[in-house]
């Protein structure tokens, strides 16, 4: 793992909170991000995800709390934070009438890296999001997930310590979004960066270090994949064999659980599956064609800290309809 | 979409996995220096903003086309077609004199304007936000965008000045120069004004109205097109409101002041602007532009420095 706990931490919140006239975006959130980390936001639109994530990139004040940024505070060193940083919105923020270069160039200036450095700093990420070959073409010619990929190219440019990503595959099909985690991985084993990301992909999710999870404004768990998943419990192994019948009887027996047939076959739910498929198999006495482990799903996390799914909680959540939001 | 590079495809990456990697260089990327914030940066970021306003027009064949062929249609052939109704009124001078630096003011009124407003397609595109989060104030960004809708503006106006012998107007270069630094004023004020009325415009599709509304008006009201002496008190007291005939008065003083006319032309087509009866100095009606221009700039840079 990237991070260790010496370091400082990347990103500290303490009681943060958010209004907008009567909508109560975020109600006192606290967490730490530790330098190097991967940490994810996960939660349904409407959670607070990207208000916490406007008010860490200094676009929107917080109502209380505070919070600071690479040791910057977010509100008093705005501009040092800011600089610090690297941004990847839900929303395109590319000039499409320019090129892919000089977007990046325009970008590198703003931001004062020197022009000797930034030629070869522009190859670099470029090359990293493999679209140096692209550079000269014009963004308007670009794929979505091109773009998206420019775009991380951008955050990367000034050599952020920090990187936010609000909803990096939002909008992108199955095939980019798999694609864009690759670079992304990549990125995270080649620099020394701390990553903060919001998704509302359960599977997304997977690729952090560590995950809050966000409903209605607030923090209900935060952890490492692996313990929140692990704290839900057991998983589910599914088998099929010669005789289904006699099979269920000797799990009851020898095992003392209880399998369920259904039209897939057995499906029992056990602590650790794969140690216990070994067991199965040596001790059965029934031919077995096929068996599978089920680990709990990031879904089943949201549905035990929240009660509800991620479906439920975005048809039921305080979010603005969409067609009133640009009228706030 | 597929991104391998020729040494990167030689492992042969899995056939499933789709858009394929490049393998990670072997040496994480070095960090980049970052020059301090402060004067300088806020210097360099109005030129680099600027610089992408000149980059984006040079990039737009049409609008530059259009900007260019408006004024001459303006100039020959509105100004012709007039020149033999008006014929009575111009004691003898050629109306497409008289109405050359009308047309100048208007060019660079629809130019800056528009390059102003553009504010809302950078917004609307996302592209305001990229320059709002960066470390620079947004005083430099924004003025960035003035003086590059300023340049574009005046360099369009060029065009037309270059063909002044066309509508009877020598080429003295002290005359021309006067009219490039008054163009360039003009331009960088009612950019100004563009970025502040983008500021108020919630989208695309209400720019075209808002301008129509503004914009006409202020082309009618300016003497651009008409002299404004001996006007109906009504009107004359528009003309005085409007910014636009503190550019183009001063203008039309410049080119007149190099004609040879008699003193009957000059009193009916070169009037002097008056404030309840005491005439206005040029140099006084082109501080009130500046003025004009810097008000309207530091309304628009506190529009767009708000943050929720």
């Amino acid at each position: 793992m990237a991070y260790d706990d010496e370091r400082p931490p990347a990103i500290r919140v303490e009681g943060l909170e958010k209004r907008f006239g009567e909508v109560h975006a975020v109600r006192g959130v606290d967490f730490e991000v530790r330098g190097g980390e991967t940490f994810g936001f996960l939660g349904p639109n409407g959670a607070g995800k990207s208000t916490t994530i406007n008010v860490l990139c200094t676009l929107l004040r917080p109502t209380a709390g505070r919070a600071t940024v690479a040791g910057f505070d977010v509100v008093a060193e705005r501009d040092d934070v800011r600089r610090e940083i690297g941004l990847v919105f839900q929303d395109m923020t590319l000039d499409t009438y320019l090129t892919g270069a000089q977007n990046l160039r325009f970008h590198g200036q703003l931001y004062g890296v020197p022009n000797a450095e930034l030629e070869t700093r522009m190859k670099q990420v470029l090359e990293l999001v493999g679209l140096w070959d692209r550079r000269d073409k014009e963004v308007a010619t670009y794929s979505g997930g091109m773009k998206r990929r420019l775009e991380i190219a951008r955050g990367l440019l000034h050599s952020p310590r920090v990187l936010f990503l609000d909803e990096p595959t939002v909008g992108l099909d199955p095939q980019t979004r798999a694609s864009i985690w690759e670079y992304l991985d990549q990125l995270r084993r080649q620099e020394d960066l701390t990553i903060f990301l919001t998704t509302h992909y359960m599977d997304e999710a997977e690729h952090c270090d560590r995950i809050a999870i966000m409903d209605a404004g607030q923090i209900v768990a935060l952890d490492t994949p692996q313990a929140l998943k692990a704290a839900i419990g057991t998983d589910r192994v599914r088998l099929v064999t010669a005789d289904d019948s006699a099979a269920a009887t000797a799990i009851a027996g020898r095992f003392g659980l209880e399998a369920v047939t259904t039209p897939d076959g057995l499906v029992l739910q056990v602590a650790d599956g794969e140690a216990f498929v070994p067991r199965l198999l040596a001790d059965l006495g029934v031919a077995v064609r096929s068996v599978s482990v089920t680990r709990p799903t990031l879904d089943d996390v949201f549905m035990t800290f929240t009660g509800r799914t991620i479906r439920d909680a975005e048809s039921s959540g305080n979010e603005i309809p969409p067609m009133f939001r640009g009228r706030r | 979409m597929t991104a391998i590079r020729p040494e990167t495809s030689a492992p042969a990456p899995a056939p499933m996995s789709a858009p394929a990697v490049p393998s990670p260089s072997p040496l994480p990327i070095a960090p980049v220096r970052r020059a301090p914030t402060g004067l300088t940066a806020d210097l360099r970021a109005v030129k680099i903003v600027c610089h992408r306003e000149l980059l984006r027009w040079l990039t737009d064949r049409r609008r530059l086309v259009a900007g260019m062929v408006q004024p001459l249609l303006w100039l020959f052939v509105l100004g012709t077609g007039l020149s033999r109704v008006v014929r009575p009124g111009t004691e003898g001078l050629d109306f497409r004199t008289f109405l050359f630096p009308g047309v100048l003011g208007t060019s660079v009124m629809f130019t800056a304007v528009f390059s102003g407003v553009s504010v809302v397609w950078d917004r609307e595109f996302g592209f305001l936000r990229e320059m709002l989060v960066a470390p620079i104030s947004r005083t430099s960004i924004m003025a960035g965008k003035c003086l590059g809708g300023g340049i574009v503006a005046t360099t369009q106006a060029l065009v037309l000045v270059a063909l002044a012998g066309l509508a009877g107007v020598p080429y003295n270069p002290v005359m021309l120069l006067e009219l490039v630094a008054i163009l360039f004023l003009a331009s960088l004020s009612i950019t100004a004004f563009g970025l502040l009325l983008g500021a108020k415009v919630a989208n695309i599709q209400s720019v075209m109205p808002v301008i129509q509304t503004v914009i006409t008006p202020m082309m009618f009201l300016s003497g651009a097109l008409y002299p404004t002496a001996g006007l109906p008190a009504w009107l004359s007291f528009a003309t005085k409101l409007n910014p636009l005939t503190y550019a183009v008065h001063p203008m039309r003083h410049v080119v007149f002041a190099h004609l040879d006319l008699p003193a009957a032309a000059t009193r009916a087509l070169d009037a002097p602007i008056t404030w309840m009866g005491w005439p206005v100095p040029i140099a006084l009606q082109l501080v009130v532009l500046a003025a004009l221009g810097t008000g309207v700039f530091l309304i628009a840079v506190a529009r767009f420095s708000r943050t929720d």
